[in-house]
């Protein structure tokens, strides 16, 4: 499959979620619409696209200009030796996705890592807990927000001496 | 010792004298800073030499905590209880820029400074300090032990 076939059969597959393509070093990079998020996903991980891998799952900040989170799967397909970028922006005041939890196991971890660092909610995680950080820390750290010296509350001890 | 068959001093500076040369240090010990503490502790450079080599692993028989590394948010309940749990009298020193100011790390998770969690005696600086700056920082403490208001089981608290 070329990168144009490729990229024409996603186009098909996934009908008006595809916002925009792009390429990347190489590297094909989707822009989907927030709501069609795991049906776009749910559709690259079978079928002849057969992305198997989820690599990870990233968040980047956008506040200063606009106003709003930019989630970034990146995808790898173990058959065909490709890997694909995925991003669909959120907003920052309430940002809030859904989970894919139920395509890659592993992306249970990840998304709680993005809503331990950016506080983006996945809706319909089994388990959505901080993960980097720990149970009674404030706020999330890699949010542009965060305040710089915030000290963070002191926690209690958690094992009885 | 011929010629003086007694000799006189204050209780104070008695007290001072047996506190400043037999300091039982507990190392809370949490990252690369230990490896110039061992250096300072191991025969080369020798804190023994200064009655401060008797490492004790437990806080309740020390009286020096030596807060060696960077201490994060996490971590201050721990150090926290670990410098309650020693007895008086008791002295802490900050070993290294992370404890004593946050150092390079200015982040979310780095408490910056130990003296926001607990009373210091003496900073230490560097990243790591030599161990001649660590020799140096005992010596201060030393004397600061020696000059201090000595307070003992017969005497009135303070």
């Amino acid at each position: 499959m070329g990168k144009e076939a490729l990229i024409e059969d996603i186009r098909t597959k996934l009908g008006r979620a595809v916002e925009a393509v792009s390429d990347s070093f190489g590297d094909t990079v989707l822009t989907v619409r927030a709501d069609s998020l795991r049906p776009a996903l749910a559709g690259l991980r079978e079928g002849p696209f057969d992305y198997a891998v989820l690599l990870d799952i990233t968040c980047v900040d956008f506040a200063a200009g606009e106003g709003r989170f930019e989630l970034v799967y990146h995808l790898y397909s173990l058959s065909r030796n490709v890997r694909l970028r995925l991003k669909t922006s959120v907003p920052a005041s309430d940002p809030e996705a859904a989970s894919v939890s139920g395509l890659w196991k592993n992306a249970g971890w990840l998304e709680r890592e993005a809503f331990d660092m950016f506080g983006v909610r996945f809706t319909g995680h089994p388990d959505l807990r901080r993960i980097l950080t720990y149970e009674g820390f404030e706020g999330h750290p890699l949010r542009k927000s965060y305040p710089w010296r915030l000290a963070q509350p002191r926690i209690p001890l958690k094992d009885k001496l | 010792m011929s010629g003086f068959d007694f000799l006189t001093t204050r209780l104070e500076t008695a007290l001072g004298w047996g506190r400043k040369f037999s300091l039982f240090h507990y190392p809370f010990i949490t990252a690369c800073c230990g490896m110039e503490y061992m250096s300072a502790a191991c025969a080369h450079f020798d804190i023994d030499r200064f009655g401060a080599g008797l490492t004790r692993f437990s806080p309740r028989q020390a009286d020096l905590l030596l807060v060696v590394g960077t201490v994060t948010h996490k971590l201050a309940p721990v150090l926290k209880t670990v410098y309650d749990q020693m007895l008086e009298p008791k002295w802490v020193i900050a070993f290294g820029a992370c404890a004593v100011s946050g150092g390079i790390y200015q982040n979310y998770a780095v408490v910056q400074g130990i003296d926001r969690i607990i009373p210091v005696d003496v900073y230490i600086p560097g990243c790591p300090p030599r161990p001649e700056m660590v020799l140096d920082g005992l010596m201060k403490l030393q004397d600061k032990i020696q000059h201090q208001k000595q307070d003992w089981r017969w005497g009135k608290k303070p």
